[in-house]
């Protein structure tokens, strides 16, 4: 087994004649949290997008735990310890909240597609179900339908399908987007609390997320790999200033 | 048309499942007295003098409890999968047409199994028949999952004319339920025998449906209508979901078919054809597809004017189709949807305010709906009625349709009472809208 947890090598995409990444080689360890930051359309989504398997990659490979992944199917590598959340909210709407969540809890728990297990009766399962809900802040929302939850409370929600099956590998596209200031720190410290000791790859806008989490932080731009660093000399570095965190600050 | 996901969001699943438990009676009351009215209902048009149950009534009962397994299976797909099915009738047909082999084969001595397992035969054919086309059809979704039902049910029909030996070409296979063979000693020589027998069949795979949708497939099935990506993100292959869901759902049409077998002891090609697809189709979306009731509702409804209605008009058909249309442009949730719609004003208790504005409403509904029945009527009494021979008698007066006033008054009734009914409605909508926002103020809409 090796210990690099996402491996990509010169991986490219192209949509029609348009290359949204060009060539892309990343290392993410075991363990560590990692922060991709770039303009707006770098390719940060479609980056996760290839690694998750919802697009095929043009070139290029992309292997989870040292094993190639490229052409399996999305499902085929969420069962090998990936999830990933989406930038634009993906839920389950006409469900409620807590059957969202146990959603992403029934393939890690082994029930694959069982007709025979009634659910209210899988009591340890409605139980992590339930914790897992508190944990989100969401336990007062349990019955609603998630569809009705407030724009926080369904990115909430979202976070907690994705990391509701315990996967070891975590990709979370702009968790906090749209949050305020405490419902996003809550969400840090959530999101800290149930990382730890996985793999976290995650896509944020906001820079006081970023330097309180990350351990990593690449800097995409243009489909291409500028900077890949510790926070402190990511801040301190020229290209990057200019690139992105310059307008930023501007 | 795919399970109106752009409908407001609704939950269809029930929530008791992790509720506390309640008392067995106290949460399940509905289901035991709709078993109790299954029971007893008979007995209501049993003829006391001569000592005969009513042989159409028992007939329509029987085929109101198959329809009804069969409704709730086409909805396995449509309602909880958001799986459009035009030729779920296959299933039904094809589970109908094993019955009557094995029923032969039984008679024969061939086979031995009593009369009340062999429904099983057409549920396991139904199983069958599910994993073949479900294979293929579930491969798709939305749209292309239609067209390829659609395809696969012109098939199976076509199939029917040419393979005598499977299907009886157009005479279809004829059968005798009587076997001999039974576990409780029943001959099932008379109606009311099948009747229970159905009854019992139908008990049990409404629960094993209800069940279904409380398993980890049942839920994924959902999830995967909402939102089939997101389904795939957490480990579930849609396409498996479809598949499963497909297959069981051909276990339990297959059941209906093979009571269909049991009761008319003939399986003929049209239990395979395109309007089997509809009835389903339509019962289902006229009870509503999206919560378990609705095609229960729907199914009484549909039998009740297919047996019902089609003894005093030549038009029935057209009567189920208004009504379908009605239901789809303005109840796309059913009558189960039409009811929950009510249920934020009856949480704050103002339900009986609707009372007067309903009856207003109703009046000129009743109107409206007069002339347009009349105005069909003498159509159809113009048409085919004359051909029948039959005359239009309205409470045994005779009615001369070659005349104007018929048309006149029927005319008159429709073009009046559309026009009261337009401003009754909208004063209705205002008192419906007004108690709905005073409904969303108080926190009951959700
Ligand atoms: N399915 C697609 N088909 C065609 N073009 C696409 C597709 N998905 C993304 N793109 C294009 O790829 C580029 C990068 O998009 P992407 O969503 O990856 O950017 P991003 O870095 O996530 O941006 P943001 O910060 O706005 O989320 C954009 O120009 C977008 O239009
Ligand atoms: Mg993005």
């Amino acid at each position: 087994m090796s210990d690099v947890a996402i491996s990509l090598k010169s991986v490219r995409k192209s949509f029609g004649a348009t290359e949204i990444i060009r060539g892309v080689d990343l290392d993410i360890p075991k363990g560590q949290r990692h922060a991709i930051i770039g303009p707006n359309g770098a390719g940060k989504t479609t980056l996760f997008n290839l690694i998750s398997g919802r697009f095929p990659v043009t070139s290029g490979t992309i292997a989870l735990n040292g094993t190639p992944i490229s052409g399996l199917a999305p499902h085929e590598i969420n069962r090998r310890g990936l999830s990933r959340s989406f930038q634009i909210t993906s839920i389950f709407p006409r469900m409620t909240v807590f059957e969202n969540i146990r959603c992403g809890l029934l393939w890690a728990r082994g029930y694959r597609y069982s007709f025979w297990h009634l659910l209210g009766r899988q009591k340890s399962l409605n139980e992590q179900s339930e914790r897992l809900l508190e944990r989100l802040n969401l336990g007062a929302r349990r019955n609603l339908p998630a569809g009705l939850l407030s724009y926080a409370e369904q990115r909430a929600l979202e976070v907690g399908i994705t990391i509701a099956g315990g996967a070891d590998v975590v990709l979370l596209d702009e968790p906090t987007a749209g949050m305020s200031h405490s419902e996003t720190d809550y969400a840090v410290s959530l999101i800290r609390s149930v990382t730890e000791g996985k793999t976290l790859l995650m896509v944020e806008h906001d820079m006081s997320v970023i330097f309180g989490l990350a351990d990593v932080i690449t800097v995409l731009v243009y489909g291409e790999v500028i900077a890949s660093d510790v926070p402190s000399r990511i801040r301190a570095n020229k290209a990057v200033q200019e690139a992105y965190l310059g307008t930023e600050a501007a | 048309m795919s399970a109106d996901a752009d409908t407001l969001p609704r939950v269809t699943a029930a929530t008791a499942d992790v509720t506390p438990p309640r008392p067995f009676l106290r949460e399940h009351w509905p289901w035991l007295a709709a078993i109790l009215i299954a029971v007893v209902m008979p007995w209501f048009f049993f003829n006391w003098s001569t000592g005969r149950h009513s042989g159409f009534v028992l007939t329509m009962l029987s085929e109101i409890g198959l329809m009804t397994i069969f409704a709730l299976s086409f909805n396995m797909q449509m309602g909880h999968t958001g799986l459009l099915s035009f030729g779920h009738a296959i299933l039904f047909g094809l589970g109908g047409y094993c019955t009557a082999h094995a029923l032969n084969a039984i008679k024969d001595g061939g086979l031995w199994l009593p009369t009340e397992l062999v429904p099983l035969v057409g549920g396991v054919g139904g199983l069958f028949f599910g994993i073949l086309f479900g294979y293929l059809a579930t491969k798709q979704r939305a749209t292309a999952f239609a067209m390829i039902t659609m395809g696969m049910g012109e098939l199976v029909a076509a199939a029917a004319l040419m393979f005598m030996g499977f299907f009886g070409g157009e005479g279809g296979v004829s059968t005798n339920r009587v076997t001999g063979v039974s576990l409780l000693g029943a001959s099932y020589s008379s109606s009311w025998q099948v009747y229970y027998l159905i009854v019992v069949w139908v008990v049990i795979c409404v629960v094993l449906m209800r069940l279904q949708t409380m398993t980890p497939l049942g839920r994924m099935a959902n999830a995967c209508r909402d939102n089939f990506e997101r389904a795939q993100f957490v480990g579930y292959d849609p396409r498996m979901v479809r598949f499963y869901q497909f297959m069981l759902s051909g276990f339990f049409a297959g059941i209906a078919g093979g009571l269909y077998a049991i009761l008319y002891e003939i399986v003929t090609f049209d239990t395979v054809a395109a309007p089997k697809s509809a009835t389903a189709l339509l019962a289902t979306y006229i009870g509503g597809a999206g919560g378990f009731f609705g095609p229960i509702l729907g199914t009484i409804l549909v039998v009740l004017l297919q047996s019902g209605v089609s003894l005093l008009s030549n038009a029935w058909l057209l009567y189920v189709g208004v009504l379908f249309i009605i239901m789809v442009m303005f109840a796309p949730g059913g009558i189960v949807g039409l009811i929950g719609a009510h249920a934020p004003i009856a949480r704050i208790g103002r339900l009986r305010e609707l009372a007067v504005p309903y009856i207003r409403v109703l009046i000129p509904g009743l109107f409206t709906m007069l002339g347009v029945v009349a105005l069909v009527e003498l159509a159809s009494f113009t048409t085919i009625g004359a051909s029948q021979g039959k005359k239009l008698a309205v409470g045994g007066l005779a009615v001369d349709t070659a005349t104007a006033l018929p048309w006149i008054v029927a005319a008159a009734a429709l073009l009046l009472g559309g026009f009261w009914l337009r401003r009754e409605a909208a004063a209705f909508r205002r008192r419906w809208d007004a108690l709905m926002d005073e409904a969303k103020a108080q926190g009951a809409a959700v």
